[in-house]
């Protein structure tokens, strides 16, 4: 039998040879060092999600300077809320202690965005207002110590 | 016979040639092969495992938990993108359902409906739900979302291409494409704040606890033992997401 | 106000009942429905031509080459409206380095090389290769060069090499078909496998995909036959249009039917999306599906087809028949993959709202960029059939 592989076949083979050789050495150079450390991923990944700048320090930091309003805040019923939930985000303030690195809202809008009268809202969950009656016209700071609410200034 | 002997050169060199290919080949196909083949995930039972309780029943809607979240995270403050947000659902007396969610909820809810027309009224914070066996994570042609050996589903910002299949498949609607850099994105469960042992910024702002995040492994946990004493559900159970955030008194209206 | 910002308000202010605030804009635009529009075409274009190798439908014999270089042209072109639709295109290459093997769209970047160099490239090179040797015989000068390389060089033309073409261009083809399958299978199965997405998810979706494309693909070619010959002065064969016109026929209603048993299932069985589903198709979607894809893309040709194939009327009116059943079916298909894709992200996830889409003319996802995309392929075909002209190929008579 006569051994006769076409030219053409022959050709192609060797075409395609090295195609694909040059496309594995490509990539070769071209797939990430870190990637299928831990699965189908970059593994350098899970460290630059590490790296974001955090912006809320916790209470904690809070009250390595602010020991008297810890006192205060624990002895009435905003004790379980921490301090960044009214005052904003706190770590600018921690590393620069500067007091315009930090928020103080008093506005009735802000308060009410917890306690203005909503059906949604449980009646255990919160105390609600109905801020188009009460007191209208004034800063609920005038007459609550955000940090002593029910301890009433005047 | 001069063409015999063109043959028989030519096939010496084309076998040559054939080895070397093959053996180049194969070098790297097994150099290759961990990326190749799908990569089995190191389950390190030393790290926590991580899951996520709402309790609606506590959530009053203040929106503290998704203004923090665009705080700490270079979320864009315009009303298009949000790694989480509240919903107000307010159930009619004639069974029709009003769902709304302004802004995410970041300037709180006002109420629409006047309180003799309401049957039921609550709020749904809504936020990623790492899911166990996420479909975002399935569909990503190339490996740039993922599950953390924490059990987070994270992103890789600097691999992925911005297909937006990912956000396709999500059956929560968690994801986005974020509009500067241009890739998905999503909540993270404050994965850089995990890792320094401090609270992702929601649960840290939540004025009520009505959000709560913790060890899954952990029996002892504060998470675990609310799953024990609670009956809690996961958004669409039908789609087997293996979703990691478990609501506890979660009306039926809730997609 | 970045005006992306401000269209993103526009389209808060059109959206009705409540959506996943993250949904506001779509996700998927025009050039994910000329996507699988355009490998529609090439799958559709290469069965056809498949059908006169494998099962000798000899009277197709004149549209082989020109179904081929069609299906050649589109096929160039297909990776484009993807890779200008990616918000991180310089980064699209690592779809080929590293596929995620559980995504469908992973395989996307080795089905496309796989039917572009193995089954497209080699079917037309096995089919042209006795004609480029002669033709660089023939010719002088730069052309000479050009048919050298791309004969890679082997110039036996003798017959027993001349047979090898003709057995390896039939396994080719043979393989051929279940690529194109695949190549367009998996477009449907992208959208089939979204178990998010209830207009989307359904095992039929691959098969209603693939019965399109092939309704498109016969429907072009048809269609380039008929300008081809017009634009050579060459006779335009009724007997041709009445062959391409049968199978056509048959493709259309498998794909009617089909279609319209994914939408009889989900009517009856009303699963939780179906609320919202039955306001989008009367709502948002009722004209591209009902008027466009329905009544002009498949009853109108459906009814027209089925008279010539009954009634052999003159043969000038078959013709302008056969031309308008053309364009009418590729509305019909572009219409379908509009209604997929866009109607799929229109309504909420929240199954209680929709959005709004409104395609913008300029910008790369535009509706001049989707334009510029459908067109390039027609200038491709033209350089194509003159470097590569069927009509003066090398007769093989044996």
């Amino acid at each position: 039998m006569k051994h006769y592989i076409p030219p053409q076949l022959t050709r192609l083979a060797l075409a395609f040879a090295i195609f694909i050789t040059l496309f594995l050495v490509l990539r070769n150079f071209l797939v990430p060092d870190t990637f299928g450390e831990y699965g189908h991923y970059r593994g350098a990944s899970l460290i630059e999600n590490e790296q974001p700048e955090i912006h809320y320090s916790g209470q904690q930091a809070c009250f390595e300077c602010h020991r008297d309003i810890e006192d205060l805040k624990a002895q009435d019923v905003h004790s379980e809320i921490h301090c960044e939930t009214c005052h904003g985000p706190g770590q600018k303030h921690v590393i620069s202690s500067k007091a315009t690195d930090i928020l103080k809202p008093s506005s009735r809008e802000f308060c009410g965005s917890c306690h203005v009268m909503n059906a949604a809202k449980s009646k255990n969950a919160v105390i609600q207002v109905d801020l188009k009656e009460h007191n209208i016209g004034k800063n609920c700071t005038e007459c609550h110590n955000p940090h002593q609410p029910w301890e009433m200034k005047k | 016979m001069g063409n015999e002997k063109i043959n028989s050169s030519r096939r010496k060199f084309l076998k040559s040639a054939v080895a070397i290919a093959g053996a180049t080949i194969g070098y790297q196909v097994l150099k290759s092969s961990p990326v190749l083949i799908s990569a089995a995930e190191p389950k390190d039972e030393s790290l926590p495992w991580y899951g996520i309780v709402i309790d609606i029943q506590k959530c009053i809607g203040c929106g503290s938990c998704a203004k923090a979240c665009k705080n700490e995270n270079d979320v864009p403050v315009e009303p298009f993108f949000f790694r989480t947000w509240i919903e107000q659902y307010t159930v009619k007396n004639d069974g029709s359902v009003d769902i709304v969610s302004p802004n995410g909820g970041i300037d709180g809810f006002e109420q629409r409906v006047p309180d003799e027309d309401i049957f039921k009224s609550f709020f749904v914070p809504k936020m990623c739900n790492h899911c166990a066996k996420s479909p975002c994570e399935q569909v990503c042609p190339v490996g740039a979302t993922f599950l953390s050996p924490e059990g987070v589903v994270l992103i890789d910002e600097k691999y992925c291409i911005g297909c937006r299949y990912c956000v396709q498949a999500c059956p929560y609607g968690c994801r986005f494409i974020h509009p500067v850099k241009k890739v998905a994105n999503k909540c993270t469960l404050c994965y850089h704040r995990l890792k320094k042992n401090l609270a992702p910024a929601c649960m840290e702002v939540c004025p009520t606890g009505a959000r709560m995040y913790g060890n899954l492994r952990d029996k002892n946990s504060e998470l675990v033992k609310f799953l024990k004493e609670h009956t809690t559900h996961v958004l669409r159970p039908n789609l087997n997401t293996g979703a990691k955030l478990y609501y506890n008194a979660l009306s039926s209206e809730v997609r | 106000m970045d005006p992306h910002y401000q269209h993103l308000y526009n389209i808060l202010a059109n959206s009705q009942g409540y959506i996943f605030p993250n949904e506001i804009d779509l996700q998927w635009g025009i050039l994910i429905v000329v996507y699988p529009f355009i490998t529609g075409l090439v799958a559709g274009a290469f069965i056809l031509a498949s059908l006169e190798r494998v099962f000798n439908v000899k009277i197709l014999k004149s549209t082989y080459q020109l179904a081929l270089l069609t299906a050649m042209s589109f096929l160039l072109v297909a990776t484009m409206p993807l890779i200008s639709h990616l918000s991180q295109p310089q980064r699209a290459y690592e779809i080929m380095i590293t596929p995620h093997s559980s995504s469908a769209m992973a395989i996307f970047g080795f089905v496309y090389l796989w039917y572009l160099m193995v089954v497209l490239l080699l079917e037309i090179w096995f089919d042209y290769r006795h004609s480029m040797v002669v033709w660089s015989n023939e010719k002088r000068g730069v052309m000479k060069w050009v048919y050298k390389i791309l004969t890679l060089g082997v110039s036996d033309i003798s017959p027993e090499t001349v047979k090898w073409d003709r057995k390896l261009g039939y396994i080719i083809t043979v393989v051929g078909i279940p690529s194109a399958f695949i190549l367009h299978g998996y477009v449907g199965f992208i959208f089939g496998s979204i178990k998010a997405n209830p207009w989307w998810s359904t095992p039929l979706m691959p098969i209603i995909f693939l019965f399109s494309a092939m309704v498109s693909g016969i429907a072009i070619v048809m269609l380039i036959y008929m300008v081809i010959n017009y634009f050579r002065k060459q006779p335009i064969e009724v007997d041709v249009l009445d062959s391409i016109g049968k199978f056509l026929f048959f493709v259309l209603i498998l794909d009617f039917t089909l279609e319209g048993l994914d939408q009889i299932h989900r009517i009856y069985l009303a699963e939780e999306s179906f609320e919202i589903i039955k306001l989008l198709v009367s709502g948002k979607l009722y004209l591209t599906l009902f008027v466009s894809q329905g009544l002009v893309g498949t009853i109108i040709p459906l009814i027209a087809l089925a008279f010539l194939q009954f009634y052999k009327h003159k043969i000038k009116l078959r013709k302008t028949m056969y031309f308008i059943v053309g364009i009418l079916v590729m509305v019909g298909v572009y219409s379908m993959r509009w209604n997929v894709v866009i109607g799929g992200q229109l309504f909420s996830k929240s199954f209680s709202g929709f959005t709004s889409f409104k395609v913008g003319l300029i910008g790369l996802d535009g509706t001049l960029m989707a334009a510029f995309w459908l067109l390039i392929p027609f200038g491709i075909l033209v350089f194509l059939l003159w470097l590569l002209p069927p009509w003066k190929m090398v007769n093989e008579e044996e």
